[in-house]
């Protein structure tokens, strides 16, 4: 009873329990940050005040939940819309058989809120883009580690939009989120901090990310050469055509029964090209497009991010600066690197965005520019724009009613749909939380032969 | 309607839950793994990290070693220490909730010290397939060092204090056949085709196929022509320089096919043609490093107890020397061309083939040396893996940490003095990091435990000595003496993590004997979020 009487009137951030991050953040260092002073205030800000999001409770979500709850921090939120599988019982080490089908977040959080006294870790089974505003702007940092490029940019875009700007229109400071992101592929990863407004943010440096692979159609359809254009062919073409389970059921990669018949017509048709080694695992690594992932990579990475937050919310330390990439290949090798933050950048530049179009161009030209062109890297845009006051929908791919309706425009110039040199389009995308203003400039196509 | 059934079983329940891993070290590295027996001496916060990244993926056994009572410092940075855990053992505390990860692993803790086990049962360490300790005295690692270099077990020694961590490993001698190297060479064999390959390469005219089977030429067909087409007019040689591969490309473009207007037409194939110039048109050679491999004594002077990878070394000198003509086995990979499938196929079952002719080569030798000399066989599947793999090759040849610790040799000293020059600021770490072990064996205490101030003089004693023994001034400021008694001996959880995460990497590239490991010390830096890597 006498201990358990002791334990209730020392405060939590005193316990002995934290004596080790304790002397890191009641000590001081020749190599602190210049705002650093060492306090007990500290702790009691971390375990007490500081709210960390995390997006994402798999493969790094679990080792961050960790990693933080075992830094101090005690105000934790988890959002991640997923369900517990097999295949992710190899490094997400929060989960067990028995969660297999239910909530990632939620079997994390119960897990760590369980293991470690004090946590008040919350979860959030749910999209990210289910969250508003109001929801984002309650954390002091957010740290990311998802394998979904969309999702991050959505991310970032939501972090940029939560940024203020005072009159003069520089940035006002208090308004910024920083955002630790984090991913892995097999051993290697990276780690990032990003200041929103202020350093580089995922779409100052989409170049960074590996183009998807892709097969031609013409390859797949006519000249296989590889098991893998086999089963792309079942995938894209073979199952359209057949439809083996009735032509309401698609094609679902975590169905064994799937995989396996597209694994039969993949060989089928691999035997009659002569092309061997179709396998069932590489089947599935097709269909799923799956990246290989081992626990080691992911406790690295994750722990990278970690030590960011804590220096963040801590001041006890710099932080990176601002971008880390690893590699476990071959030996382990790290480089950190300055990404620079692109002056005109789509999402955190605050100034107007510009696309620069002949004047001659269909809107076609501008769809595949959003798409194609590195400074938007879009998925599927909608296009609209504002005609004497009025809404008017130009061209939007993701409603199928409105697709139909629309189609007809991608096909006429863009002088004919009412846009002129100085007019704004403005363009909605999974990429991004809010609808990007951009304001064509039209140039006349410049003759070739015209600069001889 | 009625569901189709396919007939193809499902997969195991196994391959499904390490789906993710065995792409990277597959079925054959699962299973070595699955072999493996790791021993952890000490389950602090970066032992348990280590362990944990080792028992997920699926490790045959874990041991660990661990005399220590469980403290609430411990809980507070150990995840896999509870509330309930406070006064019990820790080795068997941590064991007990590291198991609950994967319930295919076996684990064993043992309550005894290390120093203890090393004087009345040193037998104990032959049976692991590493040895990985943490938070040992400078005496001990020293000794334990030296037992597991004598009885050739390979060890991992690691650190973890405020931001900095290390490890260092221990391993007389690591080969690896499967360095899965980023790029790898193509070895296409152009410059000296092998008679179905020149045979099949002789059947094209370039200049007589219609349009659509032009575009349907693989590129090294193309490549083949523009150099024989070269040759004419060079004496046969094989073109090396710059501007000889230049000269290639421009018979390239010559090659391509012009509309009514004399417009180039786009074709997919002689563009992957004037790309591959560069890389494919390498002579095929023997890597200096692999022939150094393939003559240095171990595979020379073969005895009874010589490992398989020495044997198989051994043969392939042979072929090398014999039926090889200097050239190394054939890979049989072709890489993905444009092509019609007809072409493709046949070009990569050529290779394939003539591989495979020269694996069985290869693997003849290997019987015979292996009847010479009475010892264990090989298996054909080794010895073609090994074949596949032979331009790749890496042997590492460690040394001993005892040795290190000793400054004994001068070969060690000069290395950190060289270092320290630059001067490097890892290297600085690395010396802390020592001098810290040297202050705690002599006070029993980490620097800074209790009064950060009152043990800089005295951890600076400890930095002089150690820069003595290697012949090197002082270091001008105390910053980084002081920066370690800031850190009092503390484990940060996250420093530890990042560090565990790589530490277990590295055993399982042991186990599995796959991928390169650090050879063979690495520094980390969480403050500066920097790392490094020496050899000593």
């Amino acid at each position: 009873m006498e201990m358990a009487e002791v334990e209730i009137q020392t405060p939590d951030y005193m316990q002995r329990r934290w004596h080790n991050i304790r002397k890191l953040l009641e000590r001081s260092g020749p190599f602190c940050h210049p705002d650093f002073e060492p306090s007990s205030e500290i702790l009691d800000f971390i375990m007490n005040n500081c709210k960390v999001l995390i997006v994402g409770a798999g493969g790094l979500g679990c080792e961050l939940l960790k990693d933080l709850a075992l830094m101090g921090f005690k105000k934790l939120h988890v959002v991640d819309m997923d369900t517990i599988e097999l295949s992710n019982l190899n490094r997400q080490f929060l989960f067990r058989k028995n969660d297999i089908g239910l909530s990632k977040a939620k079997c994390a959080v119960e897990f760590v809120n369980k293991r470690i006294p004090g946590c008040e870790a919350v979860a959030h089974h749910c999209p990210i883009q289910d969250l508003d505003e109001g929801f984002y702007r309650q954390f002091h940092v957010v740290v990311c580690g998802l394998d979904s490029i969309v999702a991050r940019r959505w991310l970032n875009g939501m972090l940029v939009s939560l940024l203020q700007y005072n009159d003069d229109r520089s940035l006002d400071q208090s308004s910024v989120i920083p955002l630790v992101d984090g991913g892995t592929e097999g051993f290697k990863g990276n780690a990032r901090v990003i200041l929103p407004g202020m350093s580089a943010c995922i779409e100052c440096t989409l170049d960074l990310y590996p183009p998807q692979k892709t097969f031609p159609l013409c390859t797949i359809a006519n000249t296989p050469r590889l098991p893998e254009h086999c089963i792309e062919y079942v995938k894209v073409l073979q199952w359209e055509k057949e439809n083996p389970w009735g032509n309401t059921t698609l094609l679902d990669g975590d169905d064994p029964q799937h995989v396996a018949w597209v694994y039969e017509k993949a060989q089928e048709r691999a035997t009659k090209y002569g092309i061997t080694s179709v396998t069932y695992r590489l089947t599935q690594g097709v269909l799923k497009n799956i990246i290989p992932a081992v626990a080691s990579t992911n406790a690295a990475i994750a722990a990278t991010c970690a030590t960011e937050v804590f220096k963040l919310a801590s001041s006890c330390c710099v932080n990176m600066n601002n971008y880390m990439v690893l590699n476990m290949a071959d030996g382990v090798y790290t480089y950190t690197f300055n990404a620079e933050k692109r002056p005109n950048c789509v999402t955190c530049s605050n100034t107007t965005k510009v696309m620069e179009i002949e004047h001659d161009a269909t809107l076609q030209a501008i769809y595949d520019k959003l798409c194609e062109d590195n400074a938007f890297l879009m998925k599927s845009p909608g296009i609209t724009t504002v005609v004497n006051g009025r809404n008017k929908t130009l061209y939007m791919a993701s409603i199928k009613s409105i697709e139909e309706k629309t189609r007809d425009n991608l096909k006429k110039k863009i002088t004919e749909l009412g846009l002129y040199n100085g007019a704004e389009i403005l363009v909605a995308d999974v990429t991004t939380p809010n609808t990007v203003t951009i304001k064509l400039k039209l140039s006349e196509k410049i003759d070739v032969d015209m600069l001889y | 309607m009625a569901s189709p059934s396919p007939k193809s079983p499902e997969q195991s329940e196994k391959n499904k839950q390490y789906d993710r891993q065995l792409r990277l070290w597959g079925d054959h590295g699962q299973a070595a793994l699955e072999n493996g027996h790791i021993c952890l001496i000490n389950a602090t916060a970066l032992g348990t990290e280590i362990l944990k990244s080792i028992v997920l993926p699926g490790v045959g056994a874990i041991t660990i070693v661990d005399h220590n009572i469980v403290a609430e410092e411990d809980i507070g940075s150990n995840f896999f220490l509870d509330c309930s855990s406070k006064g019990l053992n820790r080795g068997t505390e941590t064991l007990r909730l590291l198991l609950e990860l994967n319930p295919a692993v076996q684990g064993h803790a043992v309550q005894e010290p290390t120093e203890q086990i090393l004087q009345e049962n040193p037998d104990f360490f032959k049976s692991f397939s590493i040895v990985v300790a943490t938070s040992l005295g400078e005496k001990i690692i020293q000794d334990l060092a030296q037992h597991l270099w004598d009885i050739n077990v390979p060890f991992i020694l690691c650190r973890s204090v405020g931001f900095l961590g290390s490890f260092r490993i221990q391993i007389k001698e690591h080969a690896i056949i499967e360095t899965h190297p980023e790029n790898e060479q193509i070895g296409l064999r152009l410059d000296v085709p092998f008679p179905a390959l020149a045979q099949y390469l002789d059947t094209f005219d370039i200049d007589t196929l219609d349009l659509k089977d032009h575009g349907q030429i693989p590129w090294i067909v193309i490549l083949y022509k523009a150099v024989q087409k070269w040759q004419l007019s060079n004496q046969n040689r094989w073109p090396m320089s710059r501007k000889e591969k230049n000269e290639i490309k421009e018979i390239i473009q010559e090659f391509i096919r012009k509309d009514e207007n004399g417009i180039p037409i786009e074709e997919e194939n002689f563009e992957e043609a004037l790309r591959a110039v560069n890389t494919a048109l390498v002579p095929t050679f023997l890597p200096v490093k692999i022939q150094e491999l393939l003559y240095c004594s171990s595979a020379t002077n073969l005895t009874k107890d010589s490992l398989p990878f020495w044997i198989m070394c051994s043969a392939l000198r042979n072929f090398i020397e014999a039926e090889g003509k200097s050239k190394l086995p054939l890979r049989g990979v072709l890489p993905d061309m444009t092509s019609s499938t007809e072409h493709y196929v046949k070009l990569q079952s050529m290779y394939r083939t003539q591989a495979v002719m020269e694996a069985e080569i290869v693997y003849r030798k290997v019987q015979e040396i292996v009847a010479q000399l009475h010892c264990e066989s090989i298996s054909e599947t080794e010895v073609k893996l090994f074949c596949r793999h032979s331009h790749d090759l890496h042997l590492i040849k460690g040394s001993n940490i005892a040795m290190e610790y000793q400054l004994g040799s001068n070969s060690v000293a000069s290395y950190i003095a060289r270092y320290l020059e630059e001067p490097d600021v890892m290297m600085v770490h690395y010396i802390l990091l020592r001098a810290a072990e040297i202050f705690r064996s002599e006070h029993c205490r980490a620097p800074g435990e209790w009064e950060p101030e009152a043990d800089i003089a005295k951890l600076k004693t400890c930095v002089s000595r150690l820069l003595t023994d290697i012949s090197c001034s002082p270091f001008p400021k105390d910053d980084h003496i002081h920066e370690m008694c800031r850190y009092g001996g503390a484990e940060i959880h996250s420093v530890s993590a990042f560090l565990g995460g790589c530490i277990a990497q590295e055993a399982i590239k042991i186990v599995t004997k796959q991928y390169n490991p650090v050879n063979n010390t690495f520094i980390y830096d969480g403050a500066s979020t920097n790392t490094a890597t020496f050899t000593f």
